[in-house]
């Protein structure tokens, strides 16, 4: 990195302090990054999750001076990469990795879950790189582990992260350091001028007062918006107050939102989040992986009415966790109620929170706040409509389901017979938004009138919507944060060295 | 008033989220074991703190620490359940307060063990010899004789394996080993595998967390097995010298090149080397990150850690002196030392021997239950 500056000599290395831009006169025969002239940041990376991580990496990679600002302090921080822990990656049989996944065959998976409406090349680009990022991963300190027992499905799909986003992103952090990239902690962007015919400038707020930064490039990688219950109420009215964010408290959209003022393109469906079954006493947001509820296909669900409303047998593990966030959302109060009995204990992961349990139906209907005589009921009918005894098989959709119900349950229909009755109250827990900026395939933001802004990158959660329009395939956002940091930062360090 | 703080409850609240996130479960035993788990008990917790190897590998890689509300801080509450392991199970129990308070006790018996080695010393006649070169046959014995050492020796060896065996056989009840459990040959070899290469002190390939709490490095593992093989070799040593002695009729000072010795000098200094790396890497782990580590605990490491480089060292400068006239001096002085380690041995962290090795020989055993049922 130090030949590219050096090689100008280290008399014509100007610097700026961060709060002011002294532009000082250009040296004579100087190449190279604009930054050797201006005193500029080559790239200004805005976030600090897996896409911002790589873009920063993938830009020093490139010889640039990167500044990433990560909006939390450094316990925080991470954005929602943290609560992740594995990437979907196509494969070859040479891979560590069981089997073979073709790029094909990703691309299916991608289609089945999101549709045809998605933008073709980039989605194609995301599953051909995704074939090469894994040693890139690696060779940027990423360490690997065995397939997380009870997730065995998908140990030829995903590569998991020994112990998890948090412990990834923070081999990441360590060698963003090494290559010499500076983050800044706790600086929150309030605003970008993207337009500028020189150089991008960020406005940020910090504990002592504003400040901006200017950069020839800016990628952009601060997530996307569902912590904003203020935006997300604006689709949703009241409910969102019922509803639990999953992660981060930092990702309110702030500069997603300043860029769509501004002109950039969107994409996705703003309306829609995903959202996933959570224990309704679960904190208000960061709540991550441990408050998801996972009992469902073990029991029945029911509304406050004491009414079942969706089929709890319909999807196997991981499809059916992607449903019921907004199967709960759609509900009266937006909460539900996942009631058991006996023979559903040690049949799933447990849950961070002790089910609610009671003797019989009736206490617990008391102890829930349900009508008594609705949930009775509801189970009556839901019992009576159980074929006579037969081996279920929990680990594949059986087939053994209920005769003659509405809505039925069609896998996995045991009876709720055995007391004592226990009951885990749910609430719709938003893990990430559709909502985001267009991109094309240099990973540069466009516009709504055709056009694109020359010097402004986005990857990850922000611009995620381009390929992934709705539900959910695991593993896929860090597939996507991971291209896509990587792109953007080698292009912007690219632009930088070119401008 | 609020309820006093159990750290039994507080680890079993902790280990409860855990095992409904699992994350961690690719660096140790620790994590695989609790998952066997649907419910974690009070002996589950007791088997799950002696198991772990307080790598902290975890705590880097966990999204709920402080300052979220789950503020799990798993090193710090499982080595607050050891400390009550340690405590509860000494005997007698009346001694159990020995084990708590480590370092105030610790130097207690170093300076008792000083005056007691010196009363020895002086009733055997031993304290005219302060002054001789010695390195003739027969110059240890002369500061203090040999029956004196021998079956003081053997009987505070003796007391000592009687405790821990008792403290054991609390410890498997109840951490909820089963007599099948403790008779399973292949999970006693796995579990000596396990001790061998400090399996779970690797952190499933990316190493130890101390003493740096963001950066792996393997060297508290290579100190630590520094410690364990130069405390096997001093062992080694002690018996081939009574072996030489006792048998063959050499009396010590045994020449330099002989397997006594070798084994003696190379032991020692493996454990000055293992043990002063320890400390220091102790002390830098508590610099960095204090709130990781139960006070107690931190208390008894040090203690233990302290007692065993003086033992270690003052060996090593015993024999390098032996032909001089601070001979008896550092005989007296080493015997000091051996002293304050025999008695705070049972009731301090060299007890973490058995214990941990109770929680691998469970694992194992668990774990070839779980493949052959």
């Amino acid at each position: 990195m130090s030949t590219h500056y050096d090689s100008t000599g280290s008399s014509k290395r100007y610097v700026t302090s961060s709060t002011s831009l002294a532009i000082q006169p250009l040296g004579p025969n100087l190449r190279c990054f604009a930054s050797t002239r201006l005193g500029l940041i080559d790239v200004l990376v805005i976030g600090g999750g897996n896409a911002a991580l790589c873009a920063a990496m993938a830009a020093a990679d490139q010889g640039a001076r990167v500044t990433l600002i990560e909006r939390a302090p450094p316990p925080e921080r991470g954005g929602n990469s943290k609560y992740t822990r594995n990437i979907r990656i196509a494969h070859g049989p040479e891979a560590e990795m069981p089997g073979v996944y073709e790029p094909e065959e990703l691309l299916d998976d991608l289609v089945s879950v999101s549709g045809t409406e998605i933008d073709v090349e980039l989605a194609n680009l995301a599953v051909q790189e995704s074939a090469s990022v894994m040693k890139w991963m690696a060779d940027h300190g990423a360490r690997w582990q065995p397939a997380f027992k009870g997730t065995l499905q998908l140990d030829r799909t995903n590569r998991f992260f020994l112990g998890g986003g948090k412990a990834l992103l923070n081999k990441y952090y360590a060698e963003a350091v090494r290559l010499g990239v500076e983050i800044r902690y706790g600086e929150c962007v309030e605003s970008i001028e993207p337009t500028a015919a020189g150089p991008v400038v960020a406005t940020v707020s910090t504990e002592s007062g504003t400040t901006t930064h200017a950069a020839t490039a800016i990628v952009v990688a601060s997530g996307g918006f569902e912590s904003n219950k203020e935006w997300l109420g604006r689709y949703w009215g009241d409910a969102v107050q019922n509803f639990i964010i999953r992660g981060t408290r930092f990702n309110d959209g702030k500069v997603l939102a300043n860029l769509l003022d501004q002109g950039a393109l969107e994409c996705g469906n703003p309306r829609s989040f995903h959202a996933v079954a959570c224990d309704a006493r679960s904190p208000s947001h960061d709540g991550g992986i441990v408050t998801r509820v996972d009992s469902i296909p073990f029991g029945i669900v029911v509304n406050r009415e004491g009414l079942r409303f969706a089929d709890e047998g319909k999807d196997i593990w991981p499809k059916r966790y992607a449903t019921w966030g907004q199967l709960i959302a759609e509900q009266p109060g937006q909460v539900a109620y996942a009631i058991h009995d006996q023979s559903a204990i040690g049949r799933f992961i447990p849950s961070v929170y002790p089910p609610i349990s009671a003797p019989s139906v009736d206490e617990l209907a008391a102890l829930l706040g349900l009508d008594r005589e609705h949930l009775a009921s509801t189970i009556q009918s839901y019992n009576r409509s159980i074929p006579k005894a037969s081996n279920r098989d929990f680990s594949r959709l059986d087939g053994l389901g209920t005769r003659g119900l509405e809505p039925p349950k069609s896998n996995w229909a045991v009876p709720l017979a055995t007391p004592p009755f226990f009951a885990y109250p749910l609430r719709p827990g938003v893990t990430f938004t559709y909502l985001g900026l267009a991109v094309d395939s240099s990973g540069r933001v466009l516009r709504t009138d055709g056009s694109r802004f020359p010097s402004l990158f986005a990857a990850g959660e922000v611009m995620a919507g381009n390929i992934l329009r709705k539900g959910y395939l695991a593993g896929f956002g860090m597939t996507i944060g991971t291209v896509f940091g990587r792109l953007a930062g080698k292009e912007a360090a690219r632009h930088a060295k070119a401008v | 008033m609020p309820k006093p703080f159990n750290p039994i409850e507080e680890a079993e609240r902790q280990l409860t989220i855990c095992n409904s996130c699992r994350y961690c479960e690719g660096y140790c035993a620790v994590f695989p074991a609790l998952e066997r788990l649907t419910h974690v008990t009070e002996g589950n917790t007791i088997f799950l703190a002696n198991l772990c190897h307080d790598c902290r590998a975890c705590h880097q890689a966990c999204m709920f620490t402080l300052p979220h509300e789950f503020a799990i801080n798993l090193p710090a509450a499982l080595s607050e359940v050891r400390v009550t392991t340690y405590s509860t199970y000494a005997w007698p129990r009346a001694f159990a307060a020995l084990a708590r308070r480590a370092g105030v006790s610790t130097l207690g018996f170093v300076l008792a063990g000083l005056l007691l080695a010196l009363m020895t010393v002086a009733a055997t006649g031993g304290l005219a010899r302060f002054f001789d070169t010695g390195g003739d046959p027969g110059s240890f014995y002369r500061v203090i004789p040999y029956l004196v050492l021998a079956v003081s020796g053997l009987a505070a060896s003796a007391y000592i394996v009687l405790v821990m065996v008792l403290g054991s056989i609390r410890f498997w009840r109840e951490a909820g080993g089963t007599k099948r459990e403790a008779l399973d040959l292949g999970a006693w070899i796995a579990a000596m595998g396990d001790v061998a290469i400090m399996a779970n002190l690797r952190g499933g390939g990316d190493n130890c967390y101390q003493p740096d709490p963001r950066r792996a490095s393997p060297a508290r593992r290579l100190l630590h097995q520094a410690v364990v093989y130069g405390f096997i070799l001093a062992f080694i040593s002690t018996g081939l010298a009574a072996l030489f002695q006792d048998i063959l009729g050499e009396q010590p000072p045994f020449p330099w090149l002989s397997a006594p010795v070798v084994t003696g000098a190379l032991g020692g200094v493996m454990m000055t080397v293992g043990c002063t790396g320890l400390l220091w890497l102790k002390l830098r782990s508590v610099a960095k990150a204090r709130d990781l580590i139960s006070g107690s605990m931190l208390s008894m490491d040090t203690a233990f850690i302290v007692v065993l480089d003086a033992a270690a060292i003052t060996g090593l400068l015993t024999l390098l002196l032996r032909d001089t006239g601070a001979l008896a001096t550092m005989l007296t002085i080493h015997l000091a030392t051996l002293v304050a380690l025999y008695a705070t041995a049972p009731y301090g962290k060299f007890v973490h021997v058995v214990y941990r090795f109770g929680a691998l020989l469970k694992n194992r055993a668990e774990q070839r239950a779980e493949l052959n049922p």
